[in-house]
């Protein structure tokens, strides 16, 4: 079997989850004996294609004489994109954007007609245009390959998707690492919610990566629930941290948040559940490592409940200071109001720092060495924050458990699932 | 003559409500009252009032051909009396009848033998006195919870004073041996020992409504067959089941109650089995041999041992911090924490931490009020750490007075807030104002003094004394403090735990009483 599939990045040129998702899966199909010719916005050359031919659509002649080529094109809206569509991106590849991205040069005044477009594959100010033009490479490439299913991750690479099941007539399976609802609550862009459930509804197939997910699909865009199917994200195995190198050196226990500080990700019932807890337990500090919209609003409300002293923020943590914080934090907590999969509990667990995350995310769906708590429920979430501290043989527990399971999801098994899923629409 | 017993095992636990930390030391009450009568109402009705009248019925009709056995844990027992009495009138009708045996067990289904042979006596002999003044007959067998046994266990309950014993007759015990004789302990071969046949109960227990079990549907012609086709030497064949298998485990509709209904009619007329209990059977039959069990068994799960309860690290600390509280426990007299004390050792909540059927298992979600196993576990350890608290400060009230102050008894101290209750308040200021301008004093000793006065009182009333005080004044003192002492005292000061005014004032005044003996 052989997939032609649409990404928007690969390994190691990320920015956010989605590229590492994709690495993980195509590695798993490998596995399962199923080839991939994965197609990226921009190649760098140096990308690991040990389980992929990659195919850079920079490199994609497109005719551009031919008719239904140019019929494409002229539908295409243009429009003005805001970060807000940057999907799956952590702190670090949001900074990342901030600082970066807008110094890249883009060759916009290109004419439509070139031969050849160089893309971006970033995240920038020019995406909608990227992703109208990523379709025409797309349809181009489906033209001149051989093999039995499209897939195309996420809305940038839906139009491609689409455009390249027109032109080779295969089933096209769409796949939903988050919507336009996880991205930006309910003040969502109507274009890329558009784009979304177009691609959806053209799919023969949608995968969501969590039941929570699959059912914002079903309920959010109305698309038929026995398309849908769930299927997990997998964690690549990756070197155990050595955990005398990362030590914490005040004697406190250290509860830690590590994300965007956004609606989304639910700082605030962090800080809440903060306040109950040292209103109790004084020998504990809390951290929140991260920035985003709603950054000087926490730390105000820090402020108001006196609790500077004991709850700190750090801004953008990096590589090296990611690690270095799991390694020092006794409690990992994920509160987000909504979170497609969620992989930090994760990379937590790993480093054999017990977690609390909310049954809002997807990774809660799966996870059985966690404690799970509604993202709203600041009672729960203290009690919980305060059992780990104080009662000793739960992180005993969860150093017991908890790595070895995140170790068991592998991208293997999730790839034999989406081997199914292909199998079905053949 | 070969016989068949039937026993059935009736329990519900005092399930908590969510006792989140900060309830620590602010809520005293533990139990979800809610979800517990709703459980029981639901069960009493679904189960155990159709199954004693059906039973009652069959009694009626085969008179002392019809026998029956059960145990009745102490927390079913009050929560009947809370939520159900019609449960208990029922029981008791079986009672009368005079075909019902009444076992003892621990009388909240706890898991204390494995821990404590004086307080697993005193919890059996609290059940044994219950069932007896309610159904009139002081029990004679015994069942440990879930059928623990060991043969220590064994050693000890026949030190109580019963005859015989229930436990499974577990395949790794057995081994090619039927669990169908009369055993006896390995230790101690006057306790007679009745195993489960397992294979025939979970026929009933389990597989009844099994509709992919090769022998559904099972019938009582069936059942008597197979009871038939036994080989005639055997003794007793033990049926023993949760009595929530009738109606709850196996749903009305799966014809369970009919198939009960015509089981003694099809063994009396096609058989020579005889039903009896074990006190019956304790009275006929002399073992066979001894059955050895140095591990612990039980009857539950495939493994037939102690880890559904015990073994995980969340499980033994629970445990751990149960059981470091039974010297206090024991002293307490208070009749509200004495059965909260018993209530919260009942061992379906060390079963609800039990993470092995994490993967396997529905038959452990029965009625279990939890998500997952760790909520379960800080549910518990918050409640403990309030019942802890209390059971400190209960052993306060009482000690003080008795080892401290041999002047005052309990008596007249608990009559002295009265007394002053009744003073004007203007006096009471004097009073209280009086030792703590006395205390003031203190702080203002030169170091040679301090030295004087720390070598002629007790260390633990100072601790009671400074204990709210703080500031410049109280370092300045500390510091004339031989260090040794002041360590010990500040240790001291920080291990009290939310002293009663009264304690506190009681120090207060012993130390200035001496510094104005002093000075």
């Amino acid at each position: 079997m052989k997939v032609l599939m649409f990404g928007w990045e690969f390994p190691p040129h990320i920015t956010g989850g989605l590229g590492t998702a994709c690495f993980g899966m195509t590695k798993g199909l490998l596995k399962n004996k199923v080839e991939v010719l994965f197609v990226v916005p921009k190649a760098y050359g140096d990308e690991s294609e040990e389980a992929v031919r990659l195919i850079n659509a920079s490199d994609v002649l497109i005719d551009i004489h031919k008719k239904e080529n140019f019929e494409f094109w002229k539908n295409i809206t243009y429009l003005e994109v805001n970060s807000s569509l940057v999907p799956y991106v952590g702190p670090e590849a949001f900074d990342n954007l901030l600082s970066t991205d807008l110094k890249e040069e883009y060759e916009t005044n290109s004419s439509v007609f070139d031969a050849k477009y160089v893309f971006s594959g970033k995240y920038g100010e020019n995406l909608l245009e990227e992703v109208a033009r990523y379709a025409l490479v797309g349809a181009q490439i489906a033209a001149n390959s051989q093999f039995d299913v499209i897939h195309a991750h996420d809305w940038l690479t839906y139009a491609a998707g689409i455009a390249a099941k027109k032109a080779s007539g295969k089933p096209l399976v769409v796949h939903m690492h988050a919507t336009e609802f996880d991205r930006s609550g309910e003040n969502i862009n109507q274009r890329v919610y558009d784009i979304e459930r177009e691609g959806m509804m053209a799919a023969d197939r949608v995968i969501a990566v969590s039941n929570l997910t699959r059912n914002i699909v079903i309920t959010k865009y109305g698309i038929p629930a026995d398309k849908v199917v769930a299927v997990h994200n997998a964690v690549e195995p990756t070197e155990k941290l050595d955990p005398v190198e990362y030590t914490s050196h005040v004697p406190e226990k250290i509860v830690t948040f590590l994300g965007r500080v956004t609606y989304q990700k639910g700082p605030e019932y962090f800080i809440e559940a903060a306040y109950k807890v040292l209103q109790r337990d004084n020998n504990v500090r809390f951290v929140m490592a991260g920035t985003g919209d709603l950054l000087e609003k926490m730390i105000r409300r820090v402020a108001q409940l006196r609790m500077s002293s004991k709850f700190h923020f750090t801004g953008f943590l990096r590589g090296d200071s990611v690690d270095r914080m799991f390694g020092m934090s006794d409690v990992y907590v994920m509160p987000s109001v909504s979170e497609p999969f969620g992989i930090s509990p994760l990379e937590a667990m790993r480093s054999n720092v017990p977690v609390v995350i909310s049954k809002q995310s997807g990774v809660a769906e799966i996870l059985q060495h966690a404690l799970k708590i509604d993202f709203w429920d600041i009672d729960a979430m203290a009690d919980a924050i305060y059992a780990l501290l104080k009662y000793k043989s739960l992180p005993a527990m969860f150093a017991k458990y908890g790595a070895e399971e995140v170790d068991n999801l592998k991208w293997e098994n999730a790839a034999r699932l989406i081997k199914k899923v292909y199998a079905e629409v053949l | 003559m070969r016989s068949i017993c039937f026993y059935f095992q009736i329990h519900q636990p005092y399930r908590l409500k969510t006792f989140r930390f900060f309830d620590i030391g602010a809520d005293e009450n533990y139990f979800d009252e809610y979800q517990n009568r709703t459980i029981i109402k639901r069960i009493v009705e679904r189960s155990y009032l159709p199954m004693n009248k059906l039973l009652l019925d069959l009694i009626n009709e085969y008179g002392s051909g019809f026998k029956v056995s059960f145990s009745i844990s102490g927390t079913a027992l009050d929560q009947f009396e809370q939520y159900a009495p019609e449960a208990l009138h029922s029981f008791k009708k079986l009672a009368d009848t005079g075909n019902v045996e009444f076992l003892a067990e621990t009388y909240a289904h706890s898991l204390v033998s494995l821990y404590d042979s004086g307080e697993f006596a005193s919890q059996v002999a609290k059940h044994s006195a219950r069932i007896e003044s309610l159904f009139g007959v002081k029990p004679t067998s015994f069942r440990n919870t879930e059928l623990i046994y060991s043969d220590r266990i064994g050693e000890k309950v026949y030190d109580m004073g019963y005859k015989v014993m229930l436990t499974e007759g577990a395949k790794h015990i057995l081994g090619w041996k039927s669990p169908d004789f009369m055993y006896c302990n390995a230790i101690n071969p006057k306790l007679k020992v009745l195993l489960r046949n397992f294979q025939l109960s979970d026929d009933i227990g389990f597989r009844f409504s099994n509709q992919s079990w090769s022998e559904w549907p099972l019938t009582a012609e069936k059942f008597t067959q197979w009871l038939q086709d036994l080989d005639k030497k055997q003794q007793v064949v033990n049926i023993f089941l949760d009595y929530e298998t009738f109606g709850e485990h196996q749903w009305v509709e799966t014809g369970i109650f009919e198939f009960m209904k015509k089981l003694p009619q099809q063994i009396l007329a096609k058989t020579s089995y005889k039903f009896d209990t074990p006190a019956g059977l304790a009275a006929r039959l002399q073992p066979v041999s001894a059955v050895l069990v140095p591990n612990t068994i039980s009857w539950a799960d495939e493994e037939r041992d102690l880890t559904a309860w015990l073994g995980n690290d969340m499980q033994d600390e629970a445990f751990e911090v149960l059981y470091k509280l039974l010297p206090l426990a024991q002293k307490t007299q208070n009749p509200d924490l004495q059965k909260k004390w018993l209530y919260l050792q009942t061992s379906d909540h060390f079963y609800y931490m039990c993470t092995k059927w994490f993967s396997d298992g529905t038959v452990h979600k029965y009625f279990n009020p939890y998500a997952s196993p760790y909520e379960a576990f800080i549910n518990y350890m918050n409640v403990l750490s309030d019942f802890s608290l209390r059971l400190q400060s209960d052993s306060q009230d009482y000690e003080i007075p008795t080892s401290k102050v041999p002047d005052l008894s309990i008596k007249k101290r608990k009559a002295v807030p009265a007394e002053l209750k009744n003073l004007p308040e203007a006096e009471l200021a004097t009073e209280a104002g009086s030792s703590s301008i006395d205390i003031e004093v203190l702080f203002s000793l030169s170091k040679p003094k301090v030295k004087q006065f720390i070598k002629n009182i007790d260390i633990q009333s100072l601790a009671y004394t400074l204990y709210d005080r703080s500031g410049a004044e109280l370092d300045k003192f500390r510091k004339k403090l031989p260090e040794s002492y002041n360590e010990e005292l500040t240790r001291l000061i920080s291990e009290i735990k939310r002293p009663r005014k009264s304690t506190l004032e009681h120090h207060k005044n012993k130390i200035g009483e001496f510094i104005r003996s002093l000075f």
